[in-house]
C-alpha cells in the first residue's frame, strides 16, 4: 500500500516537473527519475523485510507496559499506593524461567506437531498377539530454539492409554570444538533402527532383531547424556563419533538395579558420497548395561550397520532406493548352565554367557512420486535363549495421498522358533498376517537427521 | 608466571592479525542462486559453496552429512529462508557443530529480509491448501530486482563479517549493480513485446519473475503446491488454457513432463522445461546467465506461438 502511495506521488509530481521545464527535460531527467524510484522502491522492500524480521522475533509482538505510578514522584503517598493497587499486576512480575512474554507474542510458541500412527492386523499368529485395530501411537513433538546456545525437542508418545516421554532432550549446538552435547532422555545411538521413530519406519513393524536382542519398539531408549563430533578423515569422508551415557533402563535389555548400574553406548558413523546420487552409510556400535538379572549380570551389544542410498538429484522426488541392513551381537550374561546345552558349547565359550545373533537386510524402491515397494528379511536368535531363531520375510507397499499422509500395507510372514522343553523336539511356528497402516502428520514437525 | 603471560600475549598479538588478514571468509548457501550472488559481491575475499544443485527440487534436499563437512567451517551461512529449507537444513545446522552459523547467530542470514515477497497468505493458513509456506513465497531470487537488493544485503553482511574488506565488497557491489542494471535493460527490452501473455506454470515457482517481466501466470499443472496433478485437475487446466488460450507451459526441470506434455498435446501449447535456478542448465552458471537462458527460450517459444 505504502509502496503504492509512494509511487503514485512520484508520478504526480513527475510531470509538473516536465511541464515546468518545458524543452529542457531531457533523458537523462526521466532516468534521474527512474533511478530514484527504483531506489525508494528498493528501500520499501528493505523496510518491509525489516518488519517481517521484527515481527518473528521475541519480545516485539508486545510493547513493553508503561510503569504508571514509579514516574510521578509528586504525588502523595496514599496516591501511589492506590495506583499501584488498580496498576495491573504484570509489569511487575519477575523475569521466570520459560516467561515469554503474553499471549501475543505467538511466534515464540514452539513448533507442535501430532503424528497419529493408525494400525490394523488381519491373519494369525500363534506367538505374537496384536489387536486386530489400534490407535498404535499418538507422536506430540514440541520443538524450538531455547537460547543462541541450545535447542530443545520434545516427544511424547501417546497409546490408547497411558503417556510415554519418548524423547525430551536439549542439545547444545553452540560448544566449543564442534562438539554438539544433548542431555534428557533419548533414543540411543545403537545402529539404525534404534534410532528411528516409528513414523519414518520404512515399515510398519520393526525388526525382528530389534525385538529379541534391542528391546523392540522403546529400544534403548534412556535418561543421560551425548557428546557427539565430527572426526577428521581424508577428504570426501565423512566420520562422526558418538558417546552416550545412560541411567541404565531400557526395555528388557538394560536395568539399573543400583546407581552404579549406568550403561553407555558408543557409535562410529563413516558416510561418503559415490556419486552425486549415490552414497553410502557404514556404522559400527557398542552398547553395555546390566540386565534384569542384577548388577553383577552384564549385557554386551555389538552392532554393524550399512545403507546405501540412491536418488537421482534431478528426479528425486520421482525415484529412489534405499537398501539397508544392520547385524547385531548380544552377550547377555546370565546364570551358568541355561547358555548352552551340555555338551553343545563350542570350546572358549564361557557357560554363562548367552550370544544371540541377528540380522535384517531389506530394500524400498520409490517408483512413483507417491508409491514405495519393499521387502525386508529379518532372522534372530533370542537373546535369552540364543539356540531359538525366528525367521520373517515382509513384503511392504505404500503410498503418500501428500507429504503428510501415509498408507502402508505389509504382508508379514514370520516363522518362530519354539522354545526348548525338556522333552519336545524343536519345533516351528508359523504366523502369516496382513497389516495395514494409516499414517497422518499435523502442524510442523521438525525434519529428522538423515 | 607472569612472563608466561606477556610471552603469549605477544605470540596471540602476533599471530590473530595475520590469521585475520589470511583468512577469506567461508560462506556457505543453501542455494546456488544465493551462491552466485555472494560470489558476484565477494569476488576472491571469499570462498562460496552451495548445497542444493540448480537442477533439484529445492523444497526436497536430502540432509546428507556430507553436508556437514561444508557447514562446519563456515563463517556465514545463508539460506532463502521462508521456510523452503524446512525439510533439511535445520537438522544440519543442529547437527553442524559450529556454533556461529546457528539461526540467531552472526553467522547466519535469512536472505528473505531482503527481497520483496509475494503471495503471502492471509488470515488461516491449513494444508488443505496443499504445501503452502505461510510466510510467502521463496522463490524470489527469480527476480534481477530483489536479485540486486539480496547482493546489497549479502554484501553489507561480508562486511560485517570482514570489515577490513567491507570497501572491498562495496566496490564489487557497485560494479555488480551496474551490470545488473545494464542487463536489465537488455531483457526488459527482450521480453516487453510479450507482456501480457498467459502461461501456466507447474508449481508457483515463478510469481516474482512474472511480476517482472509482465507474465500473466493463469494456472498451475499442480492442483495445489506439493499435490501432483490430478485428473480432474488436469482436465480443468486443459479447459482453462482452451478458454484462456494459454499456448506456453513453463516447467521446472525436476518435474516430471507426462502431465505437461499430455495437456500440451490437448492444447497445441508448448512444454518449456526453464531453470529457475542457477546451474539449472550446463552454461547456466551466473545469475546473469540464468535470465539469458530462460528469456532467450521463452522469447523463441513466444515467437513460435501466438
Amino acid at each position: 500500500m505504502r509502496k503504492h502511495l509512494a509511487l503514485c506521488v512520484l508520478l504526480a509530481v513527475a510531470p509538473a516537473f516536465a511541464q515546468g521545464q518545458t524543452s529542457n527535460a531531457t533523458a537523462s531527467d526521466n532516468a534521474a527519475l527512474e533511478q530514484k524510484i527504483r531506489d525508494l522502491e528498493d528501500r520499501i522492500v528493505a523496510l518491509e523485510g525489516q518488519v517481517r524480521m521484527l515481527k518473528s522475533q521475541p519480545g516485539v509482538a508486545s510493547a513493553p507496559p508503561i510503569q504508571p505510578a514509579a514516574a510521578t514522584p509528586s504525588s502523595t503517598s496514599a496516591e501511589a499506593t492506590a495506583q499501584a493497587a488498580t496498576a495491573p499486576a504484570a509489569p511487575q512480575e519477575p523475569v521466570r524461567l520459560g516467561g515469554a512474554g503474553t499471549a501475543a507474542a505467538k511466534a515464540l510458541n514452539p513448533d507442535i506437531s501430532m503424528i497419529g500412527d493408525f494400525i490394523a492386523t488381519t491373519g494369525q499368529n500363534p506367538v505374537v498377539s496384536a489387536p486386530t485395530m489400534e490407535m498404535h501411537e499418538s507422536e506430540l513433538g514440541v520443538q524450538a530454539i531455547i537460547d543462541p546456545y541450545a535447542r530443545g525437542d520434545f516427544f511424547l508418545s501417546f497409546g490408547e492409554e497411558g503417556v510415554n516421554l519418548e524423547e525430551g532432550y536439549i542439545t547444545f549446538t553452540a560448544l566449543p570444538g564442534g562438539i554438539v552435547a544433548k542431555a534428557g532422555k533419548m533414543r540411543s545411538a545403537f545402529g539404525k533402527v534404534n534410532t528411528l521413530h516409528n513414523h519414518v519406519l520404512p515399515w510398519i513393524d520393526r525388526p525382528i532383531v530389534s525385538g529379541n536382542v534391542v528391546g523392540g519398539e522403546d529400544g534403548i531408549n534412556d535418561a543421560g547424556f551425548s557428546v557427539t563430533r565430527i572426526l577428521p578423515a581424508p577428504k570426501g569422508l565423512f566420520l562422526e563419533g558418538t558417546g552416550q551415557l545412560f541411567r541404565g533402563d531400557s526395555a528388557d535389555v538394560f536395568k539399573s538395579s543400583q546407581r552404579s548400574d549406568v550403561s553407555v553406548v558408543g557409535h562410529l558413523r563413516g558416510y561418503g558420497d559415490i556419486s552425486e546420487s549415490t552414497n553410502l552409510d557404514l556404522g559400527v556400535s557398542y552398547a553395555r548395561g546390566h540386565n534384569d538379572l542384577g548388577s553383577s549380570f552384564v549385557t554386551n551389544l555389538y552392532g554393524v550397520d550399512a545403507t546405501l542410498r540412491y536418488k537421482p538429484l534431478r528426479r528425486a522426488i520421482y525415484k529412489s532406493f534405499v537398501g539397508r541392513g544392520e547385524f547385531i551381537w548380544s552377550q547377555r550374561q546370565q546364570p551358568g548352565g541355561a547358555a548352552c546345552l551340555p555338551g553343545t558349547c563350542p570350546d572358549g565359550v564361557a557357560p554363562n554367557f548367552q550370544r544371540a545373533f541377528g540380522f535384517y537386510t531389506s530394500g524400498d524402491y520409490q517408483f512413483a512420486r507417491r508409491w514405495f515397494v519393499g521387502g525386508r528379511f529379518d532372522r534372530s536368535g533370542r537373546a535369552r535363549d540364543s539356540r531359538i531363531t525366528d525367521n520373517g520375510t515382509s513384503v511392504v507397499l505404500t503410498y503418500w495421498p501428500s507429504e503428510f499422509a501415509q498408507v502402508r500395507g505389509q504382508y508379514r510372514f514370520t516363522r518362530y522358533g519354539a522354545p526348548f522343553s525338556n522333552t519336545a523336539p524343536p519345533g516351528k511356528e508359523d504366523a502369516n498376517e496382513l497389516l495395514m497402516q494409516i499414517q497422518f502428520s499435523l502442524g510442523a514437525h521438525g525434519a529428522h537427521p538423515f | 608466571m607472569m612472563k608466561r603471560l606477556t610471552f603469549l600475549g605477544l605470540l596471540a598479538a602476533l599471530l590473530l592479525p595475520s590469521c585475520a588478514f589470511a583468512k577469506k571468509l567461508n560462506v556457505v548457501t543453501s542455494t546456488t542462486d544465493l551462491g552466485a550472488l555472494t560470489q558476484e559481491v565477494g569476488g576472491d575475499r571469499i570462498t562460496v559453496e552451495s548445497i542444493a544443485k540448480g537442477y533439484q527440487d529445492p523444497h526436497f534436499v536430502e540432509a546428507k552429512p556430507s553436508f556437514l563437512l561444508k557447514l562446519r567451517n563456515a563463517d556465514l551461512l545463508i539460506s532463502v529462508g521462508l521456510d523452503l529449507e524446512i525439510g533439511w537444513l535445520p537438522p544440519l545446522i543442529t547437527q553442524s557443530g559450529n556454533g556461529r552459523i546457528q539461526p540467531g547467530a552472526n553467522g547466519y542470514l535469512d536472505a528473505s529480509q531482503f527481497a520483496e515477497i509475494l503471495e503471502i497468505p492471509q488470515g488461516k493458513v491449513t494444508r488443505a491448501e496443499g504445501d503452502v509456506h505461510p510466510l510467502g513465497n521463496p522463490h524470489y531470487w527469480l527476480d534481477p530486482d530483489n536479485g540486486r537488493r539480496l547482493a546489497k544485503g549479502i554484501a553489507g553482511k561480508l562486511g560485517e563479517l570482514d570489515p577490513s574488506d567491507a570497501t572491498y565488497f562495496q566496490q564489487r557491489l557497485a560494479d555488480f549493480d551496474k551490470r545488473l542494471s545494464e542487463a536489465e535493460k537488455r531483457w526488459d527490452a527482450q521480453m516487453a513485446p510479450y507482456r501480457g501473455r498467459k502461461v501456466v506454470t507447474y508449481h508457483r515457482s515463478w510469481p516474482n519473475f512474472a511480476k517482472h517481466f509482465g507474465l500473466d501466470v493463469v494456472g498451475y499443472v499442480e492442483p495445489r503446491p506439493g499435490i501432483p496433478p490430478t485428473p480432474s485437475h488436469t482436465l480443468d487446466l486443459i479447459n482453462l488454457m482452451k478458454r484462456e488460450n494459454v499456448k506456453v507451459m513453463l516447467i521446472e526441470p525436476y518435474f516430471d513432463l507426462r502431465t505437461p506434455n499430455s495437456v500440451a498435446s490437448q492444447t497445441g501449447a508448448r512444454v518449456l522445461v526453464m531453470t529457475p535456478s542457477v546451474g539449472g542448465e550446463k552454461g547456466v552458471d551466473d545469475y546473469f546467465k540464468l535470465f539469458d537462458y530462460d528469456l532467450n527460450l521463452l522469447k523463441q517459444v513466444f515467437d513460435s506461438t501466438k
